[in-house]
């Protein structure tokens, strides 16, 4: 497996949506490719026949009733919005589309 | 280019179509929380600590969108995976509180079905599925400024009250072979696919709320050469139209996406697999994220939540809750109640199929019932701009009505006046005609003396009918129903007066 | 006068029940211990003296009136600042967080509540628990009482440091990796690390939803063990909560402290005692000494091997990173928390996520986001789910050989504060023995061992046991306890040295 590339720290920030100056990406995109390389030794040991653990501890159907439970008051609800207006979080213009 | 048509394309070009229909499920609570799933609520009234994506909110399960899920894949032929996940979808998105959906990937609930979608004709078009899933939908996005789009806003509201709602989303296979009635077959299996909803109850199927909302993938390639097989031609790039939502909009959709790419390809340029947003005032549709940028959305097993694992026994059991199948029920009513195709999809298109029916189980003859719904009552309900459901007419009045007019106490045109009065509110039929004092004069003696006098005071004609020209008698007969005001039998005066004229009939 | 700082939380709620003092005495003495200590320890990020002052008085009221109260009812506590608390600030240790008063209690919180103990404030931590040493939190490093230029541990290196300084006799931690027993370890305190599952995770802010538990700290093994059946039980607001009593802890406690470990079988980890594991010499001295203890006290002693536990770390570095990368989306300066106002929504969320989130966070977000992206999801997570099936096997492997498995709890007595800081690898080290019990959802403890005899610093036991058998943990560890405080003459953090009261 081939080390984190400067490029790929960049893509991988604008995809989890975190600003980087040039600077972020000298400092971390070092210490990165060093954390990868050692992490990727996770590929060398289980083979097809082992299945994969998503949960520690293994449950299953733990559904919950269709019956309703109260919901925040309007001014709980926005109490902590950086920006509200008529009922709903304000946020700065949306560029992208509905995905 | 300008000014090809549809139909011009697809002698040229063969369709190929998918369809994902996202169903908004009508439980009382949400996907994963217990707020109400209700529409129309003030903004942000229907939210708590999950749905609102807050720090330390864990998501749980409802059950009942389980069991709804499992129905609709049931009737959609699929089968019921013994294990299924749920999945976190990863994409910022202010509607999306926690910036990823809670979805199905590639362990679905349900999956590989087919379903059977039969057209105006009555051909039969079978879609295969592959796959139907349980979700959660996001929240709503006002944009405020500028013409109110998302373009040109100064900034946008967000309501979370639809946040988290439940959502199946079904995926059909590419349907292929359509050819120029591709547009009627993907208006009607999204007919179809509410019709089922709203048969098993798990959803309101209200397209112009968006509880049935529609995404079209299209693409088109070259028509096959004579003898060459059409399936063995590769499929040409695709578009996604996002969000059509009627069932006149899907039709309209592929006609312009069928042109559309068609002009593109015969002036030699390259359709681009892309997301389109379709404009309903327009009637065309504009491009969205090109799918080369589309997002990572880094799917991965929902660790909040544990697999899915319905019995056998269970998924058997909702087996038998599921209602005929709405195309397999028409069919057989078509037939019970010999219907022509053109009364059938009158009565599907108006709605009223499920009140005929009703009608004719509370006692009235399929056409009797047929004719009210269709006829009086559906000018009435245009009228006002209702529904027909709307009325203050039940099918059990219809029939009420209709055995009055067959045991005779009433003729057709009392029977308007009565439904008149049940439409007032007036009561049943019955209580109508007794409160109008409607009821057909049927005392024959007073019957002849309206006869006898009409007879003396036209003595010509009473000649004519004399002489033979049985015909002429209406004129009495319409003299004996102006005395009488209409509450003659009209078939008993025509009878005594033949019999008065001495030509027995 | 009594220094009721320095006793243990059982003979607080005792002397209650007695009328020897009242809740009020008892959290106001925290109070004014906290007043004296923390600004050089810095456990706290937030004190709520008059929250926790009111829950006194109520209860002492009820006491007076002859109510029936919860065994813990009046006993102050401190809270990792990871656990949501209406009403009172929760930052998970984040700037991006700064100043949210969340509008719901976590279930913990409203165990806290419903057993009646006054909240004292919420406790530092690395960034959404993410490190070894609290250097990682927003709002500047705790320091070990033990040493005050020395790491406290981390991520709930302020709860521990809290009980190590006196500054509250119980508290709440969390555990992804370690998060509790490292920070037990170099404090000298004890912390547990119930079964996945055992406790409620609703309001605990997600860092690893597949890893994370919380538990209790304390000075004592019996303190752990009430606080245990006060935070436990099933919750149907977590669908990974077991529909399962608590187990007996505090029994198993009460049990283990009469030293009787006949029959018991002790497996001790090679590749986590071992020279291999980088094990500090004081450390391993320690850990042998106190295997002589539950020699002596009738355990059998028994070598196990988990081959797989090699491959723990790099499993966990790909499973940690991935889950938080996603469960840290929703910090994005819509419905909470900080904004940084940039043009359009989109810039505006990566400038607010860009100041908002300190260099360890993005480390590990940009390292989930790509074991997660398009192409790489099977080298990296894939895999790293499948080492988790083999760390489990180990341990079934070994839990049928054995009743409890040991080993240090970290290779190390506490490092300096900034030693490790700009080396990731070297912090992601201490996590080497914690990490495998997270992988499998099994329980752990840490408890004082002493400490090393180079440095003078504490050295953690730590005891695993198979999933859902939490009371072993309590049993045996509680015996050690015994055993060592008698050979101690008194608790290890009487040796502690004395903090300075400004």
């Amino acid at each position: 497996m081939s080390s984190l590339e400067r490029s790929d720290v960049e893509r991988l920030a604008a995809l989890a949506r975190i600003d980087m100056s040039d600077g972020d990406l000298d400092r971390l995109s070092g210490q990165l490719a060093v954390i990868v390389d050692a992490v990727a030794k996770v590929a060398e040991v289980a083979g097809e026949d082992v299945p994969a653990t998503s949960h520690p501890i293994p449950l299953s159907n733990v559904h919950r009733p269709d019956a309703v439970r109260p919901s925040l008051a309007q001014d709980a609800a926005l109490a902590a919005a950086p920006e509200a207006e008529e009922g709903r979080f304000r946020v700065p213009q949306i560029l992208g589309e509905d995905a | 280019m300008a000014g090809l048509t549809y139909e011009k394309a697809l002698e040229q070009f063969d369709p190929v179509f998918g369809i994902e229909v996202h169903v908004e499920l009508n439980t009382a609570t949400k996907m994963f929380c217990g707020c109400a799933n209700q529409f129309g609520a003030e903004p942000n009234t229907q939210v708590c600590p999950v749905c609102l994506g807050l720090p330390g909110s864990m998501p749980v399960v409802n059950e009942k969108a389980v069991e709804s899920a499992i129905r609709l894949g049931l009737s959609l032929g699929c089968s019921i995976r013994d294990s299924s996940r749920f999945a976190r979808k990863n994409y910022f998105y202010p509607d999306v509180s926690k910036n990823y959906q809670i979805s199905q990937y590639d362990e679905p609930t349900c999956f590989e079905g087919s379903l059977d979608v039969v057209l105006d004709d009555g051909e039969v078009v079978t879609v295969g599925i592959e796959r139907a899933h349980m979700e959660e939908d996001a929240g709503k996005n006002t944009h405020v400024g500028g013409t109110g789009g998302i373009q040109g806003a100064s900034h946008s509201l967000v309501d979370y009250n639809r946040g988290g709602v439940p959502l199946v989303e079904i995926v059909t296979h590419p349907i292929q072979g359509t050819g120029e009635r591709v547009a009627e077959v993907a208006r009607a299996y999204v007919a179809t696919i509410r019709d089922i909803v709203k048969a098993l109850d798990i959803s309101d199927g209200r397209m112009e709320q968006g509880s049935v909302r529609a995404d079209v993938n299209l693409s088109l390639r070259p028509k096959a050469a004579a003898g060459e097989d059409q399936a063995a031609v590769p499929f040409g790039k695709r578009s996604e139209t996002k969000n059509v939502n009627s069932l006149r909009a899907i039709e309209r959709a592929i006609h312009h996406e069928v042109v559309r790419q068609a002009e593109l390809l015969l002036a030699g340029e390259p359709v681009v697999q892309e997301t389109r947003h379709w404009h309903e005032d327009t009637g065309s549709t504009t491009p969205g994220r090109s799918k080369e940028q589309a997002e990572d959305y880094r799917y991965f097993p929902e660790p909040d939540l544990l697999p899915v694992e319905p019995s056998r026994d269970w998924v058997e059991e909702l087996r038998g809750t599921i209602p005929e199948h709405p195309a397999k029920m028409r069919a057989r009513l078509k037939d019970a109640w010999g219907f022509s195709d053109t009364d059938m999809r009158d009565a599907i298109n108006a709605d009223a199929l499920d009140l005929i029916a009703a009608s004719v189980e509370a006692g009235a003859k399929p056409q009797a019932a047929r004719k009210w719904w269709m006829g009086e009552l559906a000018r009435t309900a245009n009228d006002r701009g209702v529904t027909l459901r709307d009325l203050a007419v039940t099918p059990a009045h219809i029939a009420e009505l209709q055995s009055l007019i067959d045991e005779g106490k009433i003729n057709d045109k009392l029977a308007r006046q009565a439904l008149e009065g049940v439409l007032a509110g007036e009561g049943s039929p019955s209580e109508v005609v007794s409160s109008r004092g409607l009821e057909v004069v049927s005392d024959d003696s007073a019957l002849e003396a309206a006869v006898d006098e009409a007879l003396a005071s036209q003595p010509d004609v009473l000649a004519k009918i004399q002489d033979g020209k049985v015909q002429a008698a209406g004129a009495i007969v319409g003299a004996v129903m102006k005395a009488t005001r209409g509450q003659a039998d009209a078939g008993r005066v025509r009878e005594i007066i033949l019999q008065r004229a001495g030509v027995e009939g | 006068m009594t220094d009721w700082t320095r006793a243990s939380a059982a003979d607080m709620a005792a002397a209650m029940q007695r009328g020897e003092v009242s809740s009020v005495e008892l959290t106001q003495a925290h109070l004014d211990r906290i007043a004296g200590v923390d600004g050089d320890v810095h456990a706290f990020l937030h004190i709520d003296a008059e929250g926790a002052l009111a829950t006194a008085r109520a209860v002492d009221e009820a006491r007076a009136n002859g109510e029936d109260l919860p065994a813990l009812a009046g006993v102050p506590i401190a809270v990792k600042d990871v656990l949501v608390t209406e009403g009172l600030p929760t930052t998970a240790g984040s700037r991006i967080l700064e100043g949210w008063i969340p509008p719901y209690d976590g279930t913990v919180t409203r165990k806290l509540r419903e057993a009646r103990m006054p909240i004292l404030g919420k406790t530092n931590m690395d960034e959404f628990a993410m490190g070894s040493s609290t250097e990682h939190s927003g709002y500047g490093a705790t320091h070990n009482p033990w040493d005050l230029d020395r790491i406290p541990g981390g991520s709930g290196g302020g709860s521990a440091a809290a009980l190590a300084a006196f500054e509250a006799p119980l508290a709440i931690g969390s555990d992804t990796g370690g998060s509790i027993r490292q920070p037990a370890s170099v404090t000298a305190t004890v912390g547990v690390k119930p079964t996945y599952g055992g406790v409620s995770r609703y309001g605990a802010i997600a860092l690893a939803s597949s890893l994370d538990q919380l538990g209790p700290c304390a000075r004592t093994v019996l303190d752990t063990a009430l606080l245990h059946e006060v935070m436990g039980g099933h919750d149907d607001m977590d669908a990974t909560s077991l529909d399962e009593p608590v187990p007996a802890v505090v029994d198993a406690a009460r049990d283990g402290a009469r030293r009787d470990l006949s029959g018991v079988r002790v497996g001790v980890i090679k590749e986590l005692s071992g020279a291999e594991g980088g094990f500090q010499d004081g450390v391993k001295q320690r850990f042998d000494e106190a295997l002589e203890h539950l020699r002596a006290m009738g355990a059998e002693i028994v070598e196990v091997s988990c081959p797989s536990f090699e491959y723990a770390l790099a499993a966990y570095y790909v499973i940690l990173p991935s889950e938080a990368s996603s469960n840290l989306a929703k910090f994005d300066s819509v419905r909470f928390g900080m904004r940084v106002e940039k043009g359009n929504v989109e810039r505006t969320m990566a400038a607010t996520r860009a100041e908002g989130f300190g260099d360890e966070v993005k480390r590990r977000i940009i390292l989930g986001t790509y074991a997660l992206s398009a192409g790489y999801y099977d080298a990296y997570y894939g895999s790293a789910q499948k080492v988790r099936t083999l760390v489990q096997r180990d341990f079934d492997a070994a839990f049928a050989e054995v009743d409890v498995l040991v080993s240090p709890t970290t290779p190390t007595t506490p490092f300096k504060l900034g030693e490790r800081v700009d080396d990731p690898m070297a912090m992601y080290l201490n996590d080497i023995a914690t990490i495998p019990a997270n992988l499998a959802g099994i329980p752990g403890m840490s408890l004082p061992a002493g400490t090393a005899p180079e440095d003078g610093l504490p050295v953690g036991f730590q005891i695993l046991a198979p999933a859902r058998e939490d009371a072993r943990l309590y049993r045996v560890g509680a015996a050690l306890e015994a055993a060592l405080v008698d050979e101690w003459g008194g608790a290890l953090t009487a040796q502690a040295p004395e903090l300075e009261v400004k």
